[in-house]
């Protein structure tokens, strides 16, 4: 019975540890870690001359809704500007190729 | 020669042959820059695509695509919405500088009927030269302040110079140099290149589209188009210089637009202008 309580235990906490933490509200250390990753990767795309407009305004949204103090929202904000940022980066970078099969032969 | 060396000279010419007779040719073709094949296939693609439409009407843009679009065209020329831009461009070109210079002196045959040879490959600074930026360099050697590119001042200016070369062929030259190869190359390598979360090239739309609406918009072929630049726009209620064209289309796409004047946009324009080599400027034009 013992053995079944500490597993019961340890599954609790290996749960709060995991998926629980999403639940909790995001902080202004989480938003600068996301702002930060999504910064860099905009810095990358702006090196391959291929940003995007609307990783701009993700970026924008999400300083916004820190400065209101709705640190989920700015962190959402920013991990979306860094997947636009990344999918700009995968653009450029296989586009650096792809182009010649859409050129006029 | 002995009988030994004959046969080894025989077997070597037998080798190279069977190699040449297997090589790839259309992945050598495919990455050879051959800017007069080029402008042949850019050619051939548009008249083959819209064989009613003759040489010279592809300068016309949508105008070109459609009849009735044409023939309100022609009735919109009658009283063309450029021309108070061409009016003040007059005024300004020939207006002396500060210095008592003006614009006639930084250009060949006074700058009159020059349109069609820009833009150029400069072989002192390797690299394109484009109309707009001769003028500016033109006013900051003379002491003024550079225009932008994208406002009104500008677009005045290549109004009258492209007004005054209308009917002249473009005549894009490509020196033997390395660099201006290069610098084609690249401007080949944007306009196909996609960009923008929309993930559209210039082709996309001038290649691809020509004709078709996007939105309310008929797509202009990409076979001519800058011949008519600058161009007025209802849409934008007012003129539009190259440098416009360009960043807007790519903000349209949601990209970033590069500044203007860029490498980028220079070589785009050096390109697409050796591209429609032959066809005769036309602007400044009107586009809805």
């Amino acid at each position: 019975m013992s053995m079944i309580k500490a597993s019961s235990l340890m599954l609790t906490c290996a749960l709060l540890m995991s998926g629980a933490t999403s639940a909790l509200a995001a902080t202004e250390a989480d938003y600068k870690t996301a702002l930060a990753a999504a910064e860099a990767a905009n810095k990358e795309a702006a090196g391959l001359r291929n940003q995007w407009t609307v990783t701009a305004a993700a970026i924008a949204a999400a300083k916004k809704a820190a400065e209101t103090g709705d640190f989920d929202k700015a962190v959402a904000s920013s991990n979306e500007a860094e997947a636009l940022a990344k999918a700009s980066i995968f653009q450029a970078t296989s586009e650096k190729t792809l182009w010649k099969d859409m050129q006029i032969r | 020669m002995n009988l030994r060396t004959a046969i080894r000279l025989t077997s070597a010419a037998a080798l190279t042959l069977a190699v040449l007779a297997f090589a790839p040719p259309q992945t050598a073709a495919a990455d050879t820059v051959d800017p007069v094949a080029d402008a042949k296939a850019f050619r051939k693609f548009f008249t083959d695509k819209f064989p009613k439409v003759k040489l010279e009407d592809f300068v016309n843009g949508p105008y070109s695509m459609n009849e009735d679009m044409h023939r309100q065209w022609e009735e919109k020329e009658q009283f063309p919405p450029y021309e108070f831009s061409l009016d003040m461009g007059k005024e300004m070109f020939t207006k002396p500088f500060k210095n008592g210079k003006s614009y006639e002196d930084c250009f060949p045959n006074k700058g009159i009927g020059i349109r069609q040879n820009y833009p150029y490959f400069d072989e002192k600074e390797g690299k394109v030269v484009t109309l707009e930026l001769a003028l500016n360099r033109c006013r900051e050697a003379n002491g003024e302040p550079p225009f932008s590119y994208v406002r009104d001042e500008m677009a005045a200016l290549t109004a009258y110079m492209a007004f005054t070369s209308r009917g002249k062929p473009f005549d894009i030259k490509i020196p033997n140099d390395p660099r201006a190869l290069e610098a084609y190359q690249k401007g080949k390598e944007y306009f196909y290149t996609r960009r923008g979360q929309l993930n559209f090239s210039c082709a996309t739309c001038h290649v691809q589209s020509p004709g078709e609406r996007i939105r309310a918009e008929v797509l202009a072929p990409a076979l001519g188009i800058l011949n008519a630049m600058p161009i007025y726009r209802s849409e934008w209620s007012g003129m539009g210089t190259t440098s416009r064209r360009f960043t807007t289309c790519n903000s349209q796409i949601r990209g970033v637009p590069l500044a203007p004047q860029d490498d980028e946009y220079r070589d785009l324009e050096y390109y697409l202008s050796y591209v429609s080599n032959g066809l005769p400027i036309s602007g400044p034009g009107a586009r809805p």
